[in-house]
């Protein structure tokens, strides 16, 4: 344990002591205030019907985001390791592989997070001058929060495994984003193929992100979807694992 | 009255000992440091190591000498439980690498080749977080950085950014790394390559220095190295090891041979008579040297030990000066070209 929450401060201190920690910041917070803008004027004079927790999320800029922020955040976790060779050193000290791999899913996870922090501003300001939103809807805060929390999981998931599968930053980047992506453009899978009842429908609606965000968004936690997030974090957090071990079978 | 006898309560503790969860007999202080028995790894095409058996008791220096593939850096490898072995055991201080790998790495300080840092972190922070990531507590880790810190001479650099040192500071970094949980083994990989002479020859100290303190296994492809800083060598050669014994002993071994080379100023007339006459000589091979001398190499008879006492006495005799009198002894270096040149000779 004492050598996990050792790790696990490593990590944070990797990112908040480097530069790209910072421009990573800057450029989610870029995004982040740009949605919010996008917002207030949408908000405008405009009467008002849905919680503006769904107007955040709808405008797209979240799950850009989400694509360009994970990779950025985790390209760094096992593959700069390789790279720099200290891979080994850390491998030889006497840590668990799981340990090691939960500990810098654990850092990234933290750190992407905390670059959404100021977020959580946004509807205390809205609330400080908006005279339609004086009553805040704490469920659909809520909802979207857990939202980020389990998109955040998944794609820092998938971030860390593309990252122990090279040594180049690079190319664990792009991996991320292309299955990252892919899995986004899966959303779009309901609208493309003509809606027809059947088995196809129903796999669909559940795997599309998109659908389920909006509902996160409402304040809906549906628990199929939280299980579907959190499974398939485990499943890659589980094939980083596998990759991390690969080392004394391949 | 009988069972407070020391002898009675001794017995006791093995029987407590063979409780617990441990698969082999519990270590004493006579297991030896290192076991290895048929070590085998094998990668997809190549065997980079076979077949390896070799013991190192404690406190001993043992040098791991070899040229550049020879599987040097496999083995400490599987030693440090960083890659499993495809077959054979090692053991270390009696632990099994494979099946007890945690208290393997608590008992080694590892020091891989090219000494990888985390360049971004200062020297004291890297230290402490090495410490507590090999599970000191807060205070046993300041204590350990502080001493590490002396006893490898960082302590004006404690604060500087590792990024920024030398590569002599960074190698002593690493070896403060390798120490700082007060392991029983050393293993290092080539801890002195790329280094100028200066600080070769600081980091080759600061091993003899440990060495007293620490069982150490140290590998490298440079031989005064080896000769200058161990005890002990182990060559290693295409995977396997081609000699195993202490450097004076295999010096001893590898000379039989004892040629004597004398430098002569006298008549070359008279040298090479008794050259030719001399019972005791049974090869010889005069150059001219600067300055008059001549250099003459010297091969004694079978049963001859030492030839040097009686060219003196000859040179003396015939009123020859004389400005050298050596009896050539093979280097580490002539030894190990010599063994690992048969072996390729064998292949061919």
């Amino acid at each position: 344990m004492r050598a996990f929450t050792t790790l696990v401060r490593r990590e944070l201190s990797g990112y908040y002591v480097s530069l790209t920690g910072y421009l990573t910041i800057a450029a989610i917070q870029f995004l982040v205030g740009l949605s919010f803008l996008l917002l207030l004027e949408a908000l405008n004079g405009k009467p008002w019907d849905m919680p503006f927790t769904e107007a955040f999320y709808n405008n797209g800029l979240f799950f850009l985001i989400l694509l360009l922020g994970t990779p950025v955040v985790t390209m760094r976790t096992f593959a700069q390791e390789k790279f720099s060779g200290t891979y080994e050193t850390l491998m030889t000290a006497p840590v668990s592989d799981t340990g090691v791999v939960l500990a810098k899913f654990l850092g990234a996870l933290i750190f992407f997070l905390s670059t959404w922090l100021p977020v959580v501003a946004y509807p205390l300001i809205l609330r400080r001058y908006s005279v339609d939103l004086a009553e805040l809807d704490w469920g659909a805060l809520g909802g979207t929060l857990i939202g980020l929390l389990l998109f955040g999981g998944l794609y820092t998931a998938i971030g860390c495994c593309a990252s122990s599968l090279t040594r180049s930053q690079i190319i664990a980047a792009m991996n991320t984003f292309a299955l990252g992506l892919g899995l986004f453009l899966a959303s779009f899978l309901t609208h493309i193929v003509p809606l027809q009842p059947g088995w196809q429908t129903d796999v669909f609606s559940h795997i599309s992100l998109i659908d389920h965000m909006k509902d996160f968004s409402r304040g809906i936690i549906d628990s199929r979807q939280v299980v579907f997030y959190l499974s398939l974090t485990v499943f890659f957090l589980f094939l980083t694992t596998k990759s991390v071990e690969s080392r004394r079978w391949r | 009255m009988l069972a407070e006898s020391p002898q009675i309560r001794n017995t006791s503790c093995p029987i407590r000992g063979a409780n617990q969860s441990m698969p082999e007999t519990e270590p004493t202080d006579e297991t030896p440091m290192i076991e290895v028995r048929g070590l085998t790894k094998r990668f997809k095409r190549r065997t980079a190591v076979e077949d390896l058996s070799f013991t190192v008791g404690r406190g001993q220096v043992v040098g791991f000498l070899g040229p550049n593939g020879a599987g040097k850096t496999t083995t400490m490898r599987m030693l440090s439980c960083y890659m499993p072995a495809t077959s054979g055991t090692a053991r270390i201080g009696g632990y099994n690498v494979y099946t007890n790998p945690d208290e393997v790495r608590r008992m080694i300080g590892y020091m891989p080749e090219s000494n990888p840092l985390y360049t971004d972190m200062r020297v004291r922070e890297y230290l402490k977080y090495r410490a507590r990531l090999k599970g000191l507590g807060v205070r046993s880790s300041r204590d350990r950085v502080d001493h590490v810190t002396e006893v490898c001479g960082l302590t004006d650099v404690s604060s500087k950014l590792i990024g920024h040192l030398s590569k002599g500071f960074r190698q002593r970094v690493g070896l403060a790394d390798a120490l700082v949980h007060d392991p029983g083994l050393l293993i290092l990989d080539e801890p002195t390559i790329g280094l100028d002479p200066h600080q070769i020859r600081t980091v080759r100290k600061l091993i003899r220095e440990l060495g007293k303190t620490h069982t150490v296994l140290v590998s490298s492809h440079i031989l005064s190295e080896i000769e200058m800083t161990c005890d002990h060598v182990i060559i290693i050669h295409q995977g396997k090891i081609l000699k195993n014994d202490t450097v004076e002993g295999l010096r001893h071994k590898m000379s039989a041979e004892r040629h004597v080379v004398a430098e002569i100023c006298g008549s070359r007339k008279e040298l090479l008579d008794w050259l030719e006459h001399s019972a005791e000589i049974l090869h010889f091979d005069v150059q001219p040297a600067n300055e008059d001398y001549l250099h003459c190499t010297l091969t004694p008879a079978e049963g001859l030990e030492d030839l040097r006492p009686l060219v003196f006495q000859t040179a003396h005799e015939h009123g020859w000066q004389l400005r050298e009198l050596t009896r050539t002894r093979h280097s580490l270096e002539d030894i190990f070209l010599k063994v690992t040149r048969r072996e390729e000779e064998d292949g061919f």
